[in-house]
Order: structure tokens, then C-alpha cells, then sequence
């Protein structure tokens, strides 16, 4: 019989180390917390940067699960060491004594009403990403009317220190790229600020992208931080920034706002380290051993990492660390035990 | 670039390399977040006193980097200390003690604030 590993976690990197630990000759137990597999993945409408559907990378991972066990709906209820090995105990009952324990928890998206000031869940018409992703996939009529105006805010809950998240979330400025330009496609006359704070393009294509948003889609880019949103009686909006490259504060009305809600460490994060001994980073999420060289493994023997559980990552970032990570703990398995 | 000496103006371009500055070096002992600013103009933008004049913290902190303290002083006249701009601060600086630090350092007192 193969050995099993316990996989927590079933977003995008769960599910990609699940599938190589099954090809390299293991039984991987995959657990979710969630009714389905898919992570954010299974949120998302169009990916960055080509617009590909999310659905047409998912659809492939969770057709090709054989071999591999999973749970959905489960969570984890204690985990303890016992010899050389690791004992999982699950909320459905069943248990699992293995030696290895990859920990694919993901990130939450920082919920934006922690930003009183923007006036999420207040104000009727500032909704955040993860809505404009909702409503892209939803297919469905505009939820507003009559919409001239539309912002996006970069940063809401990143780069934050009173908001408690120092780290750039990394995706969203090119969401917010990606995200303004399709909005563009549905409201055609309308015109669309993107409020930014430097616009990290960081990956291949990322600055194509930006460039296309400037030349063809017309989007106006405002260097400078919303501080602030407010309502009139109409349920329009008030937004005010600073344009710091003019050097004038602005006050401007609109009729749409989307907050750029960034990655903030998963709620379990602080609970599975504590039952597996080991400390987040400062950050809140887990640390691993090295971020040059050996991003899946940490201090505590048979513990690895992929994924956001480490931190801001774009899918094809996590889905090599997923197979880094199953190379890893293959290796770690293989070697004489001490 | 190398200034020849023989030009009609001055130059205008910005000496970047001339600034060692002690009072910035007093104020960053006196308020260490002073180098912390990230220039995204939340305090400018939320400021009380913007709206109607000069005054804007992101361009005091910057013009104090660059040692041109000379530029502050019109602007800082107008702060009301009310403290908005640190409410909105990602950065979380205390804003307040900043200026209040600024008027120490560069002795604005009797000027301004
Ligand atoms: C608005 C937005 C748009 C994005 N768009 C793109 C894009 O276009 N292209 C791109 O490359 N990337 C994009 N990303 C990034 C992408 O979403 C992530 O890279 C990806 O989801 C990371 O996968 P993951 O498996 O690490 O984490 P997640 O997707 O967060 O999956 C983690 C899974 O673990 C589960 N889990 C957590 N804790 C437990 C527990 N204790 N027990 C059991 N299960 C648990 C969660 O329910 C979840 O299903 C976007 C991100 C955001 C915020
Ligand atoms: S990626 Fe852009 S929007 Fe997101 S936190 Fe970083 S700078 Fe802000
Ligand atoms: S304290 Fe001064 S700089 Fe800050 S918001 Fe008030 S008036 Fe503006
Ligand atoms: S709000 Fe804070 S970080 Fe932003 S420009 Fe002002 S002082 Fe700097």
C-alpha cells in the first residue's frame, strides 16, 4: 500500500501537490473546509494577464483526481506528533498517522469594511474585487444604472499599517489593470480612474497590459491613496486623493467604486501553527524556512508549505511551488530516517 | 551634471547630493517615522487646511528630504494641528508629533505653529 500524506487545503496549490504526490507513487488525503475544491480559483471570472477563463485552468485539476483522497467540508481538529510521524485528526471523525503534512491553507481576502473610511457594506455602490468577479461570472445585468464614473482603489488592506497588513498584496495592481479594462467593455462611455500608490507590473506580460489600458481602453491613472469616500443623498460617491504627481488634492464624484481588497493570512494560519509548534512570520503567515532557496519547508521535521499560506503569489507562482513541494517531501521521505 | 559657473541662472536643477542635513538628522532623532512616508498623499488629501491653502504634509516631508526647509515654512503656517492626516497615515505616523517636531527642529515656533 502507498504511503499517505496529509494535504490541508484544497485551492490551487493543494490540489497541484496532491496531483504530483499521486504521480510520484504516495496516497495523498486532501482536506477542504469548503463544500468544494478550487480555492479562490473557483471565485475568480478572467485571469491576469491574457484573460484566460479561471474555469478552463480549474476544470483540468479537478477532472484529474483519481488516486488521490479527498474530503470536502472537513476541517482539522488536532494535530500531534507521535515518534516520527504525524497524527491529523479530522472533524468527520477519521484520522490519519503520516509522515509528512503539507500545509496549502491559501490567504482570505482582507475584508474591506475594516476600512471604515472607504465605506464598504455603508455605501450601496463601493463593492470590492471579489464582487466585480461575482458579477463577471455571474453573467448578469449591471447592478447599477446609469454609471458614468467608476473607480478602482489600489491597496485597500495592504501596505496598511493600521489595517494591520504591511505586505503588498502583489496581485491587485494588475487586477485592478486587468479589471478596468474589462469594465471598460461593459461601460463603454464610461471613464475609469485606477488610484495607485506605484503600479507594480511585476510579471511577464503584466506591463502590456497596462500599457493596452492606457492606449486602448483610455483608463486615467491617479497617483495617489484614497483617503477617504463619502455619500450623497443620491447614493453617489465622494472620493477623496491626493494627485501627488500634480501636487492638488481632488475631490470627485462617482458612481462606482471597487476596492482592490489585497491577501491577508488565512484565519486557520495562527491555529495549524500552533497545533504543528511552529511561529508565523510577523506577517501572520507561515514562515517558511528559507524564501531563497526552500520555500516548502520549515524547522518542524515532515512540515511543508506551498502556496499563499506563505504569502502574496500569483497561480503560477503557486502552482510550482506545489510541485517544489512535492519534490520536497519525496526527497525527505526517501532519506534514511534518523 | 557639471555646473560650469558660467550660466546666466542659476541652475534649477535639484542638489541632491549637497543634502546633509543636521536639523534633518535632529528631526529624524526627535520623530524616527519622518523616513517612513511613502508619498501617497492621504494627509494631503484629508487635510483641513488643503483645501484652501498651500499646506500639504506629503510635500513638507519630501521638501525636508530634499533640504529645502525654506519651502515648509509657508506651508506649515496653515496647520491647524487637528490631526486628520494621521487618521488616514497608512504609514501610521504620529503626524502631530511630526510637525510639532518640524516647528522644534527648523524653529518655527515664534513663525508659525
Ligand atoms: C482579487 C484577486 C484576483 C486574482 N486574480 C488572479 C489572476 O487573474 N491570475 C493569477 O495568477 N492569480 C490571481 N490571483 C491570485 C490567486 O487567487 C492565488 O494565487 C491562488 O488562489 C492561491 O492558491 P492557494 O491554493 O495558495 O490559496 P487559496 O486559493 O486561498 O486556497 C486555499 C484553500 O485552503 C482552504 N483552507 C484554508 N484553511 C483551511 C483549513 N484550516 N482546513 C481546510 N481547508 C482550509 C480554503 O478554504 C481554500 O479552499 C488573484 C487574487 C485576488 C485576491
Ligand atoms: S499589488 Fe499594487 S494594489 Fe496590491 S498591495 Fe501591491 S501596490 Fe497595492
Ligand atoms: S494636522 Fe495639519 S496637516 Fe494634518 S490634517 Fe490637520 S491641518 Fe492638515
Ligand atoms: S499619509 Fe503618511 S505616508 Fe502618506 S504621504 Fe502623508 S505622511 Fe506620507
Amino acid at each position: 500500500m502507498s504511503q499517505n500524506i496529509v494535504v490541508i487545503g484544497g485551492g490551487p496549490a493543494g490540489i497541484e501537490a496532491s496531483r504530483r504526490l499521486r504521480d510520484l507513487g504516495y496516497t495523498p488525503i486532501l482536506i477542504e473546509k469548503e463544500p468544494v475544491l478550487g480555492g479562490h480559483l473557483a471565485r475568480w471570472d478572467r485571469l491576469f494577464p491574457d484573460g484566460v477563463e479561471a474555469r478552463k485552468v480549474l476544470e483540468p485539476m479537478l477532472a484529474d483526481l483519481d488516486g488521490i483522497k479527498y474530503f470536502t467540508d472537513t476541517e482539522v481538529s488536532s494535530i500531534n506528533r507521535l515518534k516520527d510521524t504525524w497524527v491529523v485528526k479530522l472533524s468527520n471523525g477519521l484520522s490519519a498517522q503520516v509522515r509528512a503534512v503539507l500545509l496549502t491553507t491559501g490567504f482570505d481576502l482582507f475584508k474591506a469594511e475594516k476600512k471604515e473610511e472607504y465605506g464598504y457594506g455603508i455605501y450601496e455602490r463601493v463593492i470590492t474585487n471579489a464582487d466585480l468577479e461575482d458579477w463577471f461570472k455571474s453573467g448578469a445585468a449591471p447592478q447599477f444604472d446609469d454609471v458614468k464614473v467608476i473607480g478602482f482603489v489600489h491597496c485597500v488592506g495592504s501596505r496598511d499599517e493600521k489595517a494591520g497588513n504591511r505586505q503588498c498584496s502583489k496581485v491587485c495592481c494588475v487586477t485592478a489593470v486587468k479589471q478596468a479594462c474589462e469594465i471598460k467593455e461593459r461601460f463603454p462611455e464610461a471613464t475609469v480612474y485606477c488610484f495607485y500608490m506605484d503600479l507594480r507590473m511585476f510579471g511577464r506580460k503584466y506591463e502590456d497590459l497596462y500599457l493596452k489600458a492606457q492606449k486602448e481602453c483610455g483608463i486615467r491613472f491617479v497617483r495617489g491613496r484614497v483617503s477617504e469616500v463619502s455619500e450623497d443623498i443620491d447614493g453617489h460617491l465622494f472620493v477623496k486623493a491626493e494627485d501627488t504627481l500634480f501636487g492638488k488634492p481632488l475631490k470627485i464624484k462617482m458612481d462606482m467604486l471597487v476596492l482592490m481588497a489585497g491577501m491577508a493570512p488565512a484565519a486557520s494560519t495562527a491555529e495549524l501553527a500552533r497545533m504543528v509548534n511552529v511561529l508565523p512570520g510577523e506577517d501572520g503567515f507561515f514562515l517558511p524556512h528559507s524564501l531563497i532557496d526552500s520555500p516548502c519547508t520549515c524547522a518542524r521535521e515532515g512540515i511543508f508549505y506551498a502556496g499563499t499560506a506563505t504569502g502574496p503569489k500569483t497561480i503560477p507562482e503557486t502552482l510550482s511551488e506545489a510541485a517544489s513541494a512535492a519534490l520536497a517531501i519525496d526527497r525527505y521521505l526517501k532519506s534514511p530516517q534518523k | 551634471m557639471i555646473d560650469f559657473g558660467y550660466g546666466l541662472t542659476p541652475s534649477a536643477t535639484l542638489k541632491i547630493e549637497k543634502v546633509d542635513n543636521p536639523l534633518f538628522a535632529e528631526l529624524h532623532r526627535l520623530e524616527p517615522d519622518v523616513t517612513k512616508c511613502i508619498a501617497c498623499g492621504s494627509c494631503t488629501a484629508s487635510c483641513s487646511a488643503g483645501v484652501f491653502t498651500e499646506m500639504s504634509l506629503r510635500r513638507v516631508i519630501l521638501s525636508l528630504q530634499r533640504g529645502r526647509e525654506k519651502e515648509t515654512l509657508p506651508m506649515l503656517q496653515h496647520c491647524m494641528l487637528c490631526g486628520k492626516c494621521q487618521l488616514v497615515c497608512p504609514r501610521g505616523i504620529n503626524t502631530r508629533h511630526l510637525i510639532l517636531s518640524i516647528g522644534k527642529v527648523y524653529k518655527m515656533e515664534d513663525k508659525a505653529l
